[in-house]
């Protein structure tokens, strides 16, 4: 063999690092799939036990015998409601506090305390942000009990995590381009309105709307805020105080009496359902908004 | 009526230094830009030479933690006490080593700065675009594709778009950090021609790391070393064996840098 042959076979040493890349590849495979496990659990049992329950009526109806029987409109309504008025509060401001603080703020102590503040907030329990919910918006701004003070609340809880969110999609956008733009004579808000902005919006409002989308889910926050046990028509101002289906949820499985083992189930399931389809709208959209590459 | 018999400058620098905080980017510089001239700076890495044109469009204001002493003064104006920021940088345009095309289409990037100053007339930006457009070489070959992303384009193609862009504003100086970084050489000799031609009507200072290129093109040279502006002098001189110190030789030689 001449020198050249042997160029390419394997020393000892290389075959031990294959052999360990090998065993560090399956390893990490074996545990991304393992966490497919939980996920589809849930799904399959929640499919399995709640689809009987999943009749058009179940949707369409309002619930009788205190969510015994009956369906769930009231509570579904009142769920995209609250999901809205949160939508509609936090986009605006966390927005405009993530633009403040990507694109105007100096590291000075000041952002600093403010950036603390926001990591701190995103590990406050819900159940205390529904506190402040009944003190600031149902007695302070007399919101009373109502889809406006529960949809607020939810605002408040996900701001922090809007915050972070919105500030990495405005990050993203190159350094560069701000450099180039402002030495043009541009102001930061012309950068930020012709440059920053249209780059990010697509990250911005899927981000927003995941965020927002978790909290669809959350009990402590609405249920002393403006979710009621039992109320058979559907909320028709933000005045108004609605069923909402985690609440629902939480009601017919360990409240009520006498319930057939699919409801909770099926009311799991649409809460799911609804998330769910709430993710794909925002994944249309960004698909809608980023088109092409743009760098 | 008294005439001088110099024009005066355009750009006029005294006692410039810079910080990044602790460390030294440049200290002490002296030197005048006339109307009309290319002023060449050369000199090896960490010389101060894109530090030095940072300060000059005041874009300190935006590194926190960059620290600019002396006195710059453009067109008459002490330029730390301009207080319209945006004006003053609107008259000088920059060109960065690396191409930026933003993310706009190639017409949007031309016409930004127009739009910026205000201007809605949409025949008079059009006519600004192409013209840019065709000063920087670049016409010909986006002609037909306006509305595609400037941000696609080749290096060499979205550099000459930069110019465009730092011509839209109309300036009465441009800054060029070493162009040529990102740009193949038929590019480069094709924005060369262009910058020859632009001097009819503004002034360029040229930063460049291509001793040649500043032979090229430039009327008069610096030599940055450290921090310190060796020297400065006509081109001609300065590569006709005219150096003063024996630093610059030594640069133009090639025996360190």
């Amino acid at each position: 063999m001449t020198a050249l042959d042997t160029t390419f076979l394997p020393t000892a040493r290389e075959r031990r690092a294959h052999g360990v890349q090998a065993v560090v590849r399956t390893g990490f495979l074996a545990i991304t799939l393992l966490l497919l496990v939980p996920v589809l659990g849930i799904l399959a049992v929640l499919v399995i036990e709640g689809a009987p329950a999943m009749t058009p009526s179940f949707f369409l109806d309002k619930p009788q015998k205190l969510g015994a029987a009956g369906g769930i409109w009231p509570a579904l309504v009142g769920t995209v409601w609250m999901t809205g008025v949160a939508l509609v509060v936090a986009l605006p401001l966390g927005v405009a506090a993530a633009i403040y603080l990507s694109e105007y703020a100096r590291d000075t102590w000041l952002t600093r305390l403010i950036n603390l503040a926001i990591v701190n907030l995103a590990g406050v329990p819900s159940i205390v942000h529904a506190l402040f919910g009944v003190g600031a918006f149902v007695h302070f701004l007399h919101f009373g009990e109502s889809i406006l003070a529960a949809g607020c609340t939810l605002a408040v809880m996900t701001l922090p995590v809007v915050i972070v969110a919105t500030r990495e999609s405005l990050q993203a956008v190159p350094r560069s381009f701000r450099d180039a733009c402002w030495s043009m004579g541009a102001t930061r808000w012309q950068t930020i309105r012709h440059i920053v902005l249209p780059n990010s919006i697509s990250g911005i409002l899927t981000g927003l709307i995941l965020v927002v989308c978790r909290a669809v889910g959350e009990t402590a926050p609405i249920m002393f805020t403006g979710a009621v046990f039992l109320r058979l028509v559907p909320p028709e101002t933000v005045f108004d105080r609605s069923m909402a289906l985690s609440f629902h949820l939480y009601t017919v499985s360990t409240q009520v009496t006498n319930v057939p083992r699919a409801i909770p189930f099926a009311v799991a399931l649409t809460l799911i359902l609804v998330v769910l389809s709430m993710n794909a709208i925002a994944i249309a959209f960004r698909m809608k908004l980023r088109g092409r590459k743009k760098w | 009526m008294t005439t001088s018999t110099t024009a005066p400058a355009l750009l006029s620098v005294r006692g410039l230094s810079i910080r990044y905080d602790d460390k030294v980017a440049l200290q002490g510089v002296d030197l005048d830009v006339h109307s009309h001239e290319i002023f060449g700076i050369i000199g090896p890495a960490n010389s101060g030479k894109t530090s030095f044109l940072r300060a000059l469009n005041r874009m300190d204001e935006f590194m926190p933690h960059m620290r600019v002493d002396g006195q710059i003064t453009f067109a008459g104006r002490d330029v730390r006490t301009v207080r319209n920021l945006y004006a003053l940088r609107s008259h000088i345009g920059v060109v960065f080593p690396l191409p930026v095309g933003l993310p706009l289409s190639i017409f949007d990037n031309v016409a930004l700065a127009p739009r910026l100053r205000g201007e809605r007339n949409k025949t008079e930006i059009a006519a600004t675009v192409e013209r840019c457009l065709r000063r920087a070489a670049l016409w010909d070959e986006v002609k037909d594709r306006l509305h595609s992303l400037g941000s696609l384009l080749s290096g060499g193609q979205q550099q000459r778009l930069t110019i465009a862009r730092a011509l839209s504003q109309e300036p009465e100086l441009l800054l060029l950090d070493e162009f040529s970084i990102a740009v193949d050489p038929v590019t480069t000799m094709r924005i060369e021609e262009v910058l020859k031609e632009l001097r009819q009507e503004l002034t360029i200072v040229l930063v460049t790391n291509l001793v040649q290129q500043a032979r090229r093109l430039a009327n008069r040279t610096a030599f940055f070393l450290g921090g310190r502006c060796v020297e400065i002098a006509a081109t001609e001189e300065l590569f006709g064996g005219g150096a003063k110190d024996p630093r610059t030789t030594d640069y133009l030689e090639g025996r360190f840098g």
